[in-house]
């Protein structure tokens, strides 16, 4: 029972953790909590599911024990492609002009305001009821004793390992990964180096956004598609990036999965709605014992 | 060498400059840095010292004047753009990246680089051979005058014209203090022209070649740093006596 719920959270932490990286690392670079973030999960999620629709009528087949076939892939890559558009249209629209003022609670509640006309735009274009990718019912297998899960849930709890790795060796392998840790520690510092920090701003929205998309795609692979999924798990996100160390990426990772499962594992003890109030109290108390977040530096 | 002969690296014209538009800081400095020089700028707290170099590396708008760099007008480029024209900056604070290692550093400071890379990682391990044995550290975990090494290193691998110091002394014991100066001057001796703001006004103008006394955001003096370490306004300037520094 206990590792059924263990497993649940790991594969609703992955989803986390990949819309948490990407909350954390605009955070770093831009300094400002984007409550926007959520809405660039719903958008992923929908611009997947508007390609899955375009193709409903061919016959692909699926992979193997899967629910899905290529378009499902086609339709991941385009979400991440649109929804880095859409985050470069918001910034450029919004936060952009609101950077040159450098008043940070001024970027919070338009990212606030950015979020709810993103969310409204989802319920205007695509309709308020939840939507799915495939029609095909899973069956969960068993995997381990007393843990079933269906072949779906393994596919995102790989890809997710994928993207981390991926993440990591880019952050730390690439120039361009480089100076955006450069820019994030030391903005001033990488425009004297000869960084142009607006291109790095974009290079960030582009991978935060893309990873938003795809939390988005499995979470709606998982769950559901809801105009208010990313609006709902915002507030995980933050938990997860707080609690794991705002800024750290490994921290956010961390904190997705710490978040997912105990999330999960609450079920055992309080009803699931108290599950946001639960993922809350656990940033809470780990936040009483270190104030900077698991991973998180000492405030200086 | 005399000075006639030698070519003009930088050439600041009547600038002024500023954070706030009608709030000048510099008012119409004029400052010549000549190639294979020294030259330290000095002035009282306030006096726009680090105001001037920050405003020739970009940082600072520009609100009229002229900043020219081997006769090419480069008044008003965004920072990273000095960068690639030839200026190289070395920040008084924070001027490591702290959570990259000292080699990641040093890559940053190769950004606009696009060939040799590799021989400029050797040369500047070569120069300061202590980074060498750091290079996968943290930078922020080094100790001050490791940390400075740093900062010159990462200013120097693009192999920059000018080479700008803010107060490369500030903060570090006597000892250490000694030691960036002779790194100053090494870095001299390798081919690059430095123009440095300090405090320290003794021990920067016995490594220069020429001295300015910046007050009020215009240059007051300009000489010789021997001569100026003998005259006695600077001494009053610095220490209250009619005497020099000498």
């Amino acid at each position: 029972m206990i590792a059924q719920y263990l497993a649940d959270g790991i594969i609703l932490g992955s989803s986390i953790a990949l819309g948490a990286v990407g909350l954390t690392l605009t955070y770093n670079i831009l300094n400002f909590a984007n409550f926007s973030h959520g809405s660039l999960l719903s958008w992923g999620a929908y611009f997947a599911w508007v390609v899955v629709v375009a193709f409903s009528g061919v016959q692909g087949g699926t992979f193997g024990p899967l629910s899905f076939g290529w378009p499902f892939v086609a339709a991941l890559v385009f979400s991440g492609v649109m929804t880095a558009l859409l985050a470069l249209v918001v910034d450029w629209l919004v936060f952009r002009i609101l950077r040159k003022s450098n008043i940070q609670v001024a970027l919070v509640i338009a990212s606030f305001g950015a979020s709810l006309l993103l969310r409204n735009l989802i319920v205007l274009v695509f309709g308020p009821e939840p939507q799915y990718y495939s029609d095909n019912i899973q069956i969960a297998q068993q995997i381990l004793p007393g843990v079933r899960v269906t072949p779906d849930q393994i596919f995102v709890v790989v890809l997710s390992i994928v993207l981390v790795v991926v993440l990591h060796l880019f952050l730390t392998r690439t120039k361009l990964g480089k100076a955006m840790r450069a820019t994030a520690d030391n903005a001033a510092l990488a425009q004297v180096s000869g960084i142009n920090i607006h291109a790095i701003v974009r290079w960030t929205w582009v991978v935060g956004a893309s990873l938003a998309a795809v939390a988005g795609v499995f979470f709606g692979l998982t769950v559901q598609i809801l105009p208010d999924m990313g609006f709902n798990l915002v507030l995980f996100l933050f938990s997860a990036a707080i609690l794991g160390g705002i800024g750290s990426i490994y921290g956010a990772i961390l904190g997705g999965l710490v978040i997912g499962i105990a999330s999960d594992l609450s079920v055992l003890f309080f009803s699931p709605a108290y599950k946001p109030a639960i993922a809350f109290a656990i940033m809470i108390l780990v936040l009483l014992v270190r104030p900077s977040g698991i991973l998180g530096e000492k405030a200086r | 060498m005399t000075e006639q002969n030698r070519e003009t690296v930088l050439r600041v014209s009547t600038l002024e400059a500023g954070y706030t538009p009608g709030v000048p800081i510099l008012r119409g400095t004029d400052i010549v840095v000549n190639t294979g020089e020294i030259v330290t700028v000095l002035g009282p707290n306030g006096a726009g010292k680090s105001t001037l170099i920050k405003a020739i590396a970009g940082l600072v708008p520009v609100f009229s004047g002229s900043v020219n760099l081997l006769g090419k007008d480069i008044t008003g480029l965004a920072p990273h753009r000095m960068v690639a024209a030839g200026v190289g900056y070395v920040p008084q604070v924070n001027n490591v990246f702290a959570k990259l290692t000292v080699e990641e550093n040093l890559e940053m400071g190769a950004y606009t680089r696009k060939h040799g890379v590799e021989e400029r990682l050797e040369a500047t391990y070569r120069l300061f051979p202590d980074l060498a044995r750091l290079r996968h550290h943290p930078a922020g975990k080094l100790s001050g005058g490791q940390r400075q090494m740093v900062a010159f290193g990462r200013a120097l691998m693009v192999e920059p014209k000018l080479l700008m110091l803010d107060e490369p002394s500030a903060g570090l014991s006597p000892k250490l203090v000694g030691m960036v100066f002779e790194n100053v001057q090494e870095v001299r001796d390798s081919g690059v022209t430095i123009l440095m703001v300090e405090q320290n006004a003794k021990a920067g103008l016995m490594i220069s070649d020429r001295g300015y006394v910046l007050a009020e955001g215009k240059e007051q003096l300009e000489d010789r740093a021997d001569a100026l370490l003998k005259n006695p306004e600077v001494g009053e300037l610095y220490l209250g006596s009619k005497g020099g520094l000498l």
